[in-house]
C-alpha cells in the first residue's frame, strides 16, 4: 500500500507538470483539413506513396500498403530532400494520412496532411497536436528508426509513421 | 470474421532486392510482409544476410499464422474453438504457447488471461503468439549472420544489435491520440518494445477479470528483453491500469511508460533509463519516473 500511495502521489505531481506540457504554447495547429467521415479529395493533392521533390537515393520496390502483399526495398543513406506520403485512408473517425520528409537520411518533419475533426478522436488531435508537432521536432533530432504503438490492422498500417519510415528506407 | 483472413492471404516472398548502398557499413534493406493481420517490417543494417533469410523468416510467420490464427477457419485454434480436437491432440509449440499464457495468467492474476478475455469463450493466445512468431522468424536472420535489425510487427518492436556503429536502435512510442505523434523515444539494444492500446482497433480489449473494457489508461508500453512477454505484459498491464506499472516493474528487466486518458504520461525507473532525451527546445516528457526509490 505504500507503494501504491507513492505510486499516486508522484503520478499526480507529474500529472500537474504534464498537463502544462500539454497545453503549453505550441506552433499554430493549421494542419487539421480532414473532415469526419468525408470521403476522398482533401488530401492536398498527395498522391500515396513516395513523393520526390529532389533529389533521393534510388529506392527499389517501394511499399505498396495494400493486404496481402510483400515488397522490399533497399536503400543507402539517401542525400537531399524528399518527402513520403502514407496512403489517404477514411477510417471510422474520418481520413488520415501521414506525411514525412526526409533530409540527408533524417526526418525533418513529421505532419499529417488529414486528420479527422468533430467528435472525440478530432478533438484529441486539435488539443495534442501542438505537442505533437513540438514532439515530432524532438523525434527528427533523435532520428526515429521505428515505432511502437497499439496494434494496427494491415490496413491501419497505410497511415501509420512506421509505413512512411518504411518507404523512405530509413 | 473470415473476411479477414481473406485479405491477408499467405503470399510467398516475391523476390528480395539485395541492392546495397556503397560501402561495407552503410548496407541496408528494408522488407514489409503483410501476414497476422497486419504488417511487419524487417530493417537489416549491415551485415546483410542472404535474401533467402528474409524468405524463410517470412514463412515461419506465415507457417505461425496458419496454425494459430483464429481468422483461420482451418488452423489449429479454430479447430479446437469448433471442438473438434482436444488440447491434448494440439502439435507441441500450439501446447507450449497454451502454457505460457496460462503462466501469464497466474502470474498477472488474470489481468493477462488467453482462456477467458474474449465473450464467446473462445481460447485466444494471439496477445502473446505474434511476439512469439517474431522471436521464431528473427533465429533465421540470427542463423543467417544478422546481428543489426529490427523487426516491427503491427507496433510491437524487436530489436538486435545497433542501427549503427555505436548507436542503439531508436524506438518512438506513438501518441495515442495521433499517427504522426511520438511522446516518447527509448534507446534499445537487444531487447523488445511493446505497446496496447484503445485507440487502433477500437475498444477491443477486455478485463479478464471483470469483462470490462479498460479505461484508466488509453496506451501502455512495455520495454524488456522478450517481445513474446512484453506484448502479453502490455496487454495485462493495460487492463491494470496504472497499478500495472509496478506489476510490470516487478519482473526484472522489464519496465513500462503509460498514457491516462486524461493525456497524462508516466513512467518507470527501467524506461527512464532507455529514454532519449536529446531534443531540441523543451524536453518531450519532463518530470521523472514515478517508481524510482519505491522498489
Amino acid at each position: 500500500m505504500v507503494r501504491r500511495a507513492a505510486l499516486s502521489i508522484s503520478a499526480l505531481a507529474l500529472a500537474a507538470i504534464l498537463l502544462l506540457n500539454f497545453q503549453g504554447p505550441g506552433q499554430a495547429s493549421t494542419l487539421v483539413i480532414g473532415t469526419a467521415g468525408s470521403g476522398s479529395g482533401i488530401a492536398s493533392g498527395t498522391s500515396s506513396g513516395a513523393v520526390s521533390d529532389a533529389t533521393l537515393a534510388p529506392t527499389s520496390g517501394t511499399t505498396s500498403g495494400s493486404s496481402g502483399s510483400t515488397a522490399t526495398a533497399t536503400a543507402g543513406p539517401a542525400t537531399g530532400t524528399a518527402t513520403y506520403a502514407g496512403d489517404l485512408v477514411s477510417t471510422r473517425f474520418g481520413d488520415v494520412q501521414v506525411q514525412i520528409t526526409v533530409t540527408d537520411g533524417a526526418i525533418t518533419d513529421v505532419r499529417a496532411l488529414a486528420l479527422p475533426v468533430g467528435g472525440h478522436s478530432g478533438q484529441i488531435s486539435n488539443i495534442v497536436e501542438p505537442l505533437l508537432r513540438s514532439e515530432a521536432l524532438a523525434a527528427q533530432s533523435a532520428s526515429i528508426d521505428v515505432i511502437s504503438g497499439a496494434t494496427y490492422t494491415s490496413r491501419g498500417y497505410a497511415t501509420s509513421l512506421q509505413s512512411a519510415l518504411d518507404a523512405a528506407g530509413l | 470474421m473470415t473476411a479477414r483472413a481473406a485479405t491477408a492471404p499467405a503470399v510467398a516472398v516475391a523476390a528480395v532486392a539485395t541492392m546495397t548502398a556503397p560501402g561495407p557499413d552503410r548496407g541496408r534493406l528494408v522488407h514489409v510482409e503483410h501476414v497476422m493481420g497486419t504488417a511487419l517490417s524487417i530493417h537489416v543494417r549491415a551485415p546483410l544476410p542472404d535474401a533467402g533469410a528474409i524468405e524463410a523468416a517470412c514463412a515461419v510467420l506465415h507457417d505461425i499464422d496458419r496454425r494459430f490464427s483464429l481468422y483461420r477457419p482451418e488452423s489449429e485454434l479454430s479447430r479446437l474453438a469448433r471442438g473438434e480436437i482436444e488440447e491434448a491432440g494440439l502439435s507441441p509449440d500450439v501446447r507450449w504457447v497454451l502454457a505460457a499464457c496460462d503462466d501469464l495468467a497466474r502470474t498477472s492474476g488474470g489481468a493477462f488471461d488467453a482462456r477467458h478475455h474474449r465473450a464467446d469463450g473462445v481460447v485466444d493466445p494471439s496477445g502473446f503468439v505474434k511476439g512469439w512468431a517474431v522471436e521464431e522468424a528473427a533465429r533465421c536472420l540470427d542463423d543467417a549472420g544478422a546481428r543489426n535489425y529490427v523487426i516491427a510487427a503491427g507496433g510491437d518492436i524487436l530489436a538486435r544489435g545497433e542501427s549503427a556503429p555505436g548507436r542503439a536502435w531508436r524506438v518512438g512510442v506513438r501518441h495515442p491520440g495521433d499517427p504522426t505523434g511520438v511522446i516518447a523515444v527509448l534507446a534499445v539494444r537487444d531487447g523488445a518494445v511493446a505497446t496496447s492500446g484503445c485507440y487502433e482497433r477500437g475498444a477491443h480489449i477486455r478485463d479478464p477479470r471483470t469483462a470490462a473494457v479498460p479505461h484508466e489508461l488509453v496506451g501502455l508500453t512495455v520495454v524488456g528483453p522478450s517481445i513474446a512477454w512484453a506484448d502479453a505484459y502490455a496487454t495485462g498491464a493495460f487492463a491494470m491500469g496504472l497499478e500495472g506499472l509496478a506489476w510490470v516493474h516487478g519482473h526484472t528487466g522489464y519496465g513500462a511508460l503509460a498514457v491516462t486518458s486524461d493525456e497524462r504520461v508516466t513512467w518507470t525507473p527501467l524506461v527512464e533509463e532507455r529514454l532519449v532525451r536529446e531534443t531540441r527546445g523543451e524536453p518531450p516528457l519532463s518530470g521523472s519516473s514515478h517508481l524510482a526509490g519505491v522498489s
